[in-house]
């Protein structure tokens, strides 16, 4: 217990150290702590399973509000697995591809708030205080906006801080809200079970969480931060954004539906349904991107959206008393919670890679990287068949929980069924295939063919620092692939955190066969390799001769004339016209001798570019009269302060 | 056991008679001789024992894609009962490994036709992942209608129970999702009208674009795995279609063969009597697979209500 505590302490404090050095020593010595800090949090996770009761931590407090309450239950421990282990390889990663000596300016900053970020995501995650859990919150919101706008003169990435910032503090608005409406409604701030509260309070309290804290995790019409954000970010900072800190959302969903009496089935089937549209609603904007890291990004809403769709079906299950689709919703969606925090800070180290070598993040422009980058390449599709959730990797055994979950609230046989639930396997069977549309796209864009400007011709695979973090991660993706029940005991004992389940005695593992996977997975691989090794055996002696792409007896072919990202992504966007609204730019094409003429086709951010954007353009026009209360003098804002606190006095005597 | 080696060698050797059977049937339409029924097999005999011809652009990935592919569809072929059999491998939730299997598949070809760098490979592609995201959610919708009639979650199961547990109230379900199931097995299968694969112009190829560059023993597995998928979906649509059995257990693998060289006759019928849509209006097909499927189970729903 008291270990954890060191670690989450060591891990926000240390890489402070480095503020005396300007040279790659702080850098290194900033790795250092951070794995010497993760080594520290992960031993003190295994002492918690050690330790009878659930180690609880009281610390004196200053503030006259809360308490400094940490635990650690299993729940905090699924979450603050990925909290330990990403945003130190991200860090290794970070020698590299951020090296001090090339960033003067902001390479010392960036590593600060890095570690900061990483420390304070581990007290949310323990934290069972609301005072405590909010400024572990600002710290981390805070620390993410100043790592993520590392190169704040470029205008981009200020644009798309401030756009993090103003909805991260929404979002946190809605949590205050929140939170006090549970101190009003149980008394405290502590974060402890709250069975008794009436029906109509919980409602209340699940609705502005969901908001909150989807504000956070990137659900559908809360997500416009999360592109410009992850795509202007450093590439590491990227990673440990979208793999853990979009996580922290879903971390408080669970938490606080934890706490809440679940009594309506309306909960599950709001979250459901926002899961369904997050999910769909991503991957179609996804496809439509050019930018590998806004199609990363985009991705992660995807992400998120299945992740909800299990929660959604455990809600579900706990207001129908059911106890299968408890454990195979919120098993899935716990599991794809570690899965994409893997897999998806593969492709963002992955991306930072290929945008090092190819000096662009516009796919259209790259080509042919899969000759000089092997090794990119070959973790690059780990990756992709994890995201798609393609058997034999990870994302397969999760999404393929959540799917039996969904397929059980038909009712099979004579159990009760939920069946409009059921029909949410369908989205997620769309979004299934438009993954591997939006994954091929990249990967074939970046990967394969030629190059298709010059730039890219110097590229090469980035040096260890940068190949081994992958590769951890790509073994992550490997391992629990092929062995999903390494990771049952821990669902199950999060599930059963989560809600008590009126049969002790079912659990993940008598629910489906894991094994299965296992065993499948495996077959598959061996079916592969025997195929590939007849096919060696049978070319042995044949002769095998080198060419160009035929390409129908095109003699001359033009790496340009090669089909691009936005080619093959263009039938889906047409398809998806009516959530994505595409900018086409489509010059009539007349006469014998055709000017030159460029199709271009741009897909802004719907609800950011669209309706967020104009709402605050138009609202500055029409509302300036409201600046009248807006004098930019600090003495007249603590007028404001003394006055409304006059009147809440004067309230008060009178007992309004 | 003994059933499980007939299952495994009927998946082994049987589907290239499919296409035989197919191409035969479209000759006897237009008034030709046609290739002899056994053609497919002499086909991939003689790319078995030829050399290859590999671009220059391509990598690795280029070889994956048909070698993943037939992995990929042996393992469905695994999956799914044959006849009144039990399938080799069953468990609760194999309905999920079995279609991701064909996303699979799905990945891997389309990375090979982007490998070669050609446009014609990059268009077949780009098609294939977009009809796959509409033919997908039809799938589903129909795996959920035999989830919830076979109150099972192995496709052994669910299959045979449309069979055996055959009830008036279910016919409109599966009369629906049959139609449905047979457009999808036409896409995924490329057979006219959704994709010509005796087409002359690469412009408007699907799945045979996508394999232009292949050569040798490549294209054969390529052209093996695909009379594969055709046998595999094929069967699956039997189950519902066709739900006879015989009174001797070992004369349901004859009905079996009959049954679906029967399909490859009726899937050549529909490629004779009919066009090859415009490429634009593949979607609305596919659009309406998934209407057939999502009616069906909403009947269905009606019914146990």
């Amino acid at each position: 217990m008291i270990l954890a505590a060191i670690a989450v302490l060591g891990f926000s404090g240390l890489p402070v150290f480095l503020f005396s050095l300007r040279s790659a020593m702080g850098q290194r010595l900033a790795a250092v702590c951070m794995v010497l800090g993760s080594v520290i949090g992960l031993a003190g996770i295994a002492a918690s399973f050690y330790e009878a009761v659930v180690p609880t931590l009281c610390l004196p407090w200053f503030l006259p509000w809360g308490q400094f309450v940490i635990t650690i239950d299993i729940i905090s421990v699924l979450f603050l697995v990925p909290v330990f282990i990403i945003p130190v390889f991200g860090s290794i990663y970070g020698l590299r591809y951020w090296k001090q000596s090339e960033h003067l300016e902001n390479g010392r900053r960036l590593v600060f708030f890095y570690g900061a970020l990483a420390g304070s995501m581990a007290l949310v995650v323990v934290a069972r205080d609301a005072v405590l859990f909010l400024i572990a919150w600002e710290i981390m919101a805070i620390a993410a906006y100043f790592a993520a706008t590392a190169e704040d003169d470029n205008p981009d990435v200020c644009r798309a801080g401030w756009v993090y910032l103003i909805a991260t503090h929404i979002g946190t608005l809605c949590l205050i809200a929140m939170f006090a409406l549970w101190l009003h409604a149980t008394g405290s701030f502590a974060l402890n079970s709250a069975q008794g509260i009436s029906a109509g309070a919980a409602g209340t309290i699940f609705v502005l969480s969901l908001i909150g804290f989807g504000f956070k995790a990137g659900i559908m019409p809360l997500h416009v931060w999360l592109p410009g954000a992850h795509a202007n970010a450093p590439s590491h900072v990227s990673a440990v954004m979208s793999a853990v800190m979009l996580k922290m959302g879903v971390y408080g969903l669970i938490r606080m539906t934890a706490l809440l009496p679940v009594t309506a089935a309306w909960w599950g089937c709001v979250v459901l349904i926002a899961g369904a549209i997050t999910g769909v609603a991503g991957i179609a904007f996804a496809i439509s991107q050019n930018d590998i890291k806004r199609m990363l990004a985009y991705s992660s809403i995807e992400n998120i959206g299945i992740i909800m769709i299990g929660l959604g079906l455990a809600l579900l299950g706990r207001s129908q008393n059911q106890p299968e689709w408890i454990l195979l919703g919120l098993g899935g969606s716990l599991l794809h919670v570690w899965n994409h925090s893997l897999f998806k800070s593969l492709l963002f180290f992955n991306a930072g890679a290929i945008i090092h070598a190819s000096h662009t993040r516009n796919i259209d422009q790259m080509g042919g990287l899969a000759k000089q980058m092997p090794w990119s390449m070959a973790l690059f599709v780990v990756g992709a068949v994890a995201i798609c959730a393609l058997p034999p990797l990870n994302g397969f055994a999760s999404e393929w929980l959540i799917y039996s979950g969904l397929f059980h609230t038909l009712g099979l046989g004579d159990g009760p069924g939920f069946p409009v639930a059921a029909i949410a396997a369908v989205p997620l069977a769309i979004i299934g295939a438009l993954a591997v549309a939006c994954f091929v796209k990249i990967f074939g864009t970046v990967f394969l063919g030629t190059a298709r400007c010059e730039p890219v011709n110097d590229a090469h695979d980035p040096s260890a620092s940068m190949i081994v973090p992958m590769a951890a991660m790509a073994m992550g993706c490997v391992c629990i692939g092929l062995f999903p029940m390494i990771a049952a005991s821990w669902l199950d004992s999060a599930v059963k955190l989560w809600v008590s389940l009126p049969e002790q005695t079912v659990s993940l593992t008598t629910v489906v066969r894991l094994g299965w996977i296992t065993k499948m997975n495996l077959a598959f691989i061996v079916l592969v390799a025997i195929i590939a090794f007849a096919l060696k055996k049978l070319v042995r002696t044949k002769v095998i001769s080198e060419a160009g792409t035929w390409d129908c007896g095109y003699a001359q072919p033009v790496t340009r004339i090669q089909y691009t990202g936005s080619s093959f992504g263009q039938i889906l966007v047409n398809l998806f016209a009516f959530i994505l609204w595409p900018k086409i730019h489509f010059p009539a094409i007349r006469g014998l001798f055709p000017r030159v003429a460029h199709f271009k086709i741009i897909v802004p951010d719907t609800v950011l570019d669209r309706l967020v954007l104009p709402l605050f353009k138009t609202a500055g026009r029409n509302l300036p009269w409201l600046r009248v209360l807006q004098q930019g003098q600090t003495h007249l804002y603590v007028l404001y302060i003394l006055v409304i606190l006059i009147i809440l006095l004067i309230c008060g005597t009178i007992g309004v | 056991m003994t059933d499980t080696i007939i299952h495994i060698f009927l998946l082994l050797t049987l589907p290239p008679l499919l296409l035989g059977v197919i191409n035969k049937t479209k000759a006897l339409f237009a008034g030709r001789k046609g290739p002899p029924v056994l053609q497919l097999y002499y086909d991939i005999i003689k790319l078995m024992r030829k050399g290859m011809v590999l671009s220059r652009t391509t990598t690795w990935v280029f070889i994956a894609g048909p070698v993943v592919t037939l992995a990929a569809v042996v393992l469905a072929g695994m999956l799914i009962p044959i006849g009144q059999f039990d399938a080799p491998i069953a468990f609760a939730g194999d309905l999920i490994f079995f279609a991701y299997l064909f996303g699979l598949a799905r990945f891997f070809t389309t990375a090979a036709a982007l490998d070669t760098g050609s446009s014609f490979e990059g268009m077949g592609a780009a098609r294939e992942v977009t009809f796959a995201c509409l033919s997908e959610p039809a799938l589903f919708f129909a795996l959920l209608v035999l989830a919830k009639i076979s109150g099972s979650l192995k496709l052994t199961t669910m299959l045979h129970s449309s069979t055996s547990a055959f009830s008036v109230a279910m016919a409109a379900p599966l009369v629906l999702v049959s139609i449905g199931l047979f457009i999808v097995l036409l896409t995924e299968t490329c057979r006219i009208p959704v994709d010509d694969p005796n087409t002359h112009l690469e412009l408007t190829m699907i799945h045979e674009v996508m394999v232009l560059d292949h050569s040798g023993p490549l294209f054969g597995i390529i052209l093996y795995s695909a009379a594969m998928k055709l046998f595999v979906l094929g069967t699956v649509l039997l189950h519902i279609i066709t739900p006879f059995q015989m009174n001797r257990m070992w004369l349901n693998w004859p009905l079996f063969i009959v049954e679906i060289l029967g399909l490859a006759i009726v899937i050549g019928v529909v490629e004779s009597v009919m066009a090859r849509l415009r490429m634009r209006h593949i979607p609305y097909l596919l659009v309406s697979a998934l209407l057939f499927c999502g009616f069906s189970f909403i009947l269905l729903m009606r019914y146990y209500k």
